[in-house]
């Protein structure tokens, strides 16, 4: 793995027995000693640290940042309150999805973070078309925590008392463990917790005081798709990709009035024309959840058929595999919108043979927020 | 015992061989979550699919290691995946199998060569 990029906390995932993998050009802990499912039970027990410094951090200052994303991102980031976080994407042309992120107001900057393996193209995106206006800075100095679970707040404010005082998604400059960071209350688990932005110099001494707490286990990616999959969130380049719209991808809660047809600012965004006309005239196909009968889990690109003969595949499955907290095998994918109410048996075909699959509204396990 | 370089073991009982997976497997593979046995009665010769293990992470497909009729598979493995974690060479065996020629249990590797194999 020698071509490979190392996070800051390279060291220390060998050191706690991470099997290390590659994934989007850096070597990443896919687990450590506890293994997936024993690490995916701890964070909806109690908390959990991953190690998300692969994504990308990006600052975009100037006068009429928050208007000059609106160009790119169908989302209501001018009305975005200071020290508010939420999440949005990228759209192309066509209304496809280019990348999904979250964006922060942090007063003179809009924060945002993206996914690993698109970073660079995100990052030449804004500048092509956002700067001079305004600038446009990624933030390789700092690596990016993510403390998850029911025990995350306690954990944190024992290092700051003053993180048990944010809701959901808002963010805020705390000193943690001497170093300052940038904080959100968010995560991508379903669950509660926080993702903390530190100095990559600090990264290591903050994690171990993390560590430090009996409620804290280190987290690999394994469990970090698990998590995800169960709260019914979506992964880039297999859930959504540049090939499906924010409407397929039942994320059209994401894209606040102000910005559909009929808003103040309405529009502006690349394949706006697109992504309004599937919202007046419905969609062909769509996002939903899957409960496989049985046990046999059922993963990314298993055809989908409406009855146990038919030669028509109205779907596919984009993420799937075996939910710990749910016990059995749960899914994700698009399916034609005929057959895609909650409640509707499907057929998915799996090694030669055609297995009930129940289509279900997401998330699989309640979400743990603390609104 | 017997074991393949695919990480089965084989083990004689009376006149059938008893077959599952080491530890090794089971530790690399990671938590099992589903296990599809063969129907007894079907008759398989050597190299061809005979279980499909799923664990959190991925399929992978195991091969019968010798020609025969299987006699018996592990229901319990239904109910219990996990078994082929907690005792890979106990209650975690798949599947019993009626070998049509024992001499190729001959070309397996013993447990010095299979620790061998894996150190």
């Amino acid at each position: 793995m020698s071509d490979l990029l190392y996070t800051p906390l390279h060291d220390l995932h060998v050191e706690r027995g991470a099997k290390m993998v590659p994934f989007a050009g850096y070597a990443m802990p896919v687990h450590y000693k506890l293994g997936v499912m024993k690490e995916h039970q701890h964070t909806r027990a109690k908390a959990g640290l991953f190690d998300v410094s692969h994504m990308g951090q990006v600052k975009v200052t100037g006068d009429g940042a928050a208007a000059a994303l609106e160009q790119l991102i169908p989302v209501d980031i001018i009305g975005l309150a200071e020290n508010r976080q939420r999440y949005g994407f990228f759209t192309n042309d066509h209304g496809g999805i280019m990348d999904d992120l979250m964006l922060a107001n942090r007063g003179d900057h809009i924060f945002v973070v993206v996914n690993a393996a698109c970073k660079d193209t995100d990052i030449a995106h804004m500048k092509a078309y956002l700067e001079p206006d305004v600038t446009v800075t990624p933030v390789p100095d700092r690596a990016l925590l993510a403390l998850q679970g029911p025990a995350a707040e306690t954990v944190l404010s024992t290092l700051n008392a003053a993180a048990a005082d944010m809701a959901f998604m808002d963010v805020a400059t705390l000193d943690l463990n001497g170093a300052e960071c940038w904080v959100s209350r968010s995560g991508y688990t379903g669950e509660d917790g926080y993702e903390i932005s530190v100095l990559n110099d600090q990264a290591v001494g903050l994690a171990q005081a993390l560590l430090a707490h009996d409620d804290v286990e280190p987290i690999g990616l394994g469990a970090r798709d698990s998590l995800r999959l169960e709260g019914g969130l979506c992964l880039y380049g297999h859930d959504i990709d540049t090939g499906t719209t924010p409407i397929q991808a039942a994320l059209t809660w994401a894209i606040q009035k102000v910005r559909r047809a009929g808003g103040d600012r309405a529009g502006g965004f690349p394949g706006a024309d697109a992504i309004f006309s599937e919202m007046a005239e419905g969609v062909s196909r769509k996002r939903v959840g899957f409960l496989p009968d049985g046990r046999a889990p059922m993963r990314e690109g298993v055809a989908i058929f409406a009855d146990a003969e038919s030669d028509v595949q109205i779907g596919n499955i984009t993420s799937g595999g075996f939910g710990p907290t749910v016990g059995g095998p749960v899914a994700m994918g698009y399916l034609a919108t005929a057959h895609a109410s909650p409640g509707t048996t499907v057929y998915g075909e799996l090694r030669g043979k055609r297995l009930p699959l129940n289509v279900t509204k997401m998330p699989f396990t309640p979400a743990n927020f603390k609104r | 015992m017997k074991f393949t370089e695919e990480h089965e073991w084989l083990r004689p009982e009376d006149d059938v061989i008893v077959v599952g997976i080491t530890e090794h497997a089971t530790t690399q593979l990671g938590d099992i979550v589903f296990v599809e046995l063969p129907e007894v009665g079907t008759t398989v010769a050597k190299d061809d699919e005979a279980v499909v293990i799923e664990s959190v992470k991925a399929a992978s497909d195991i091969m019968a290691p010798i020609d025969g009729e299987i006699v018996a598979v592990n229901e319990a493995l239904a109910d219990n995946p996990g078994l082929a974690n907690e005792d890979a060479t106990g209650d975690g065996w798949f599947f019993k199998i009626k070998p049509s020629d024992p001499s190729q249990m001959d070309d397996y590797m013993d447990e010095a060569a299979y620790n061998d194999m894996i150190a």
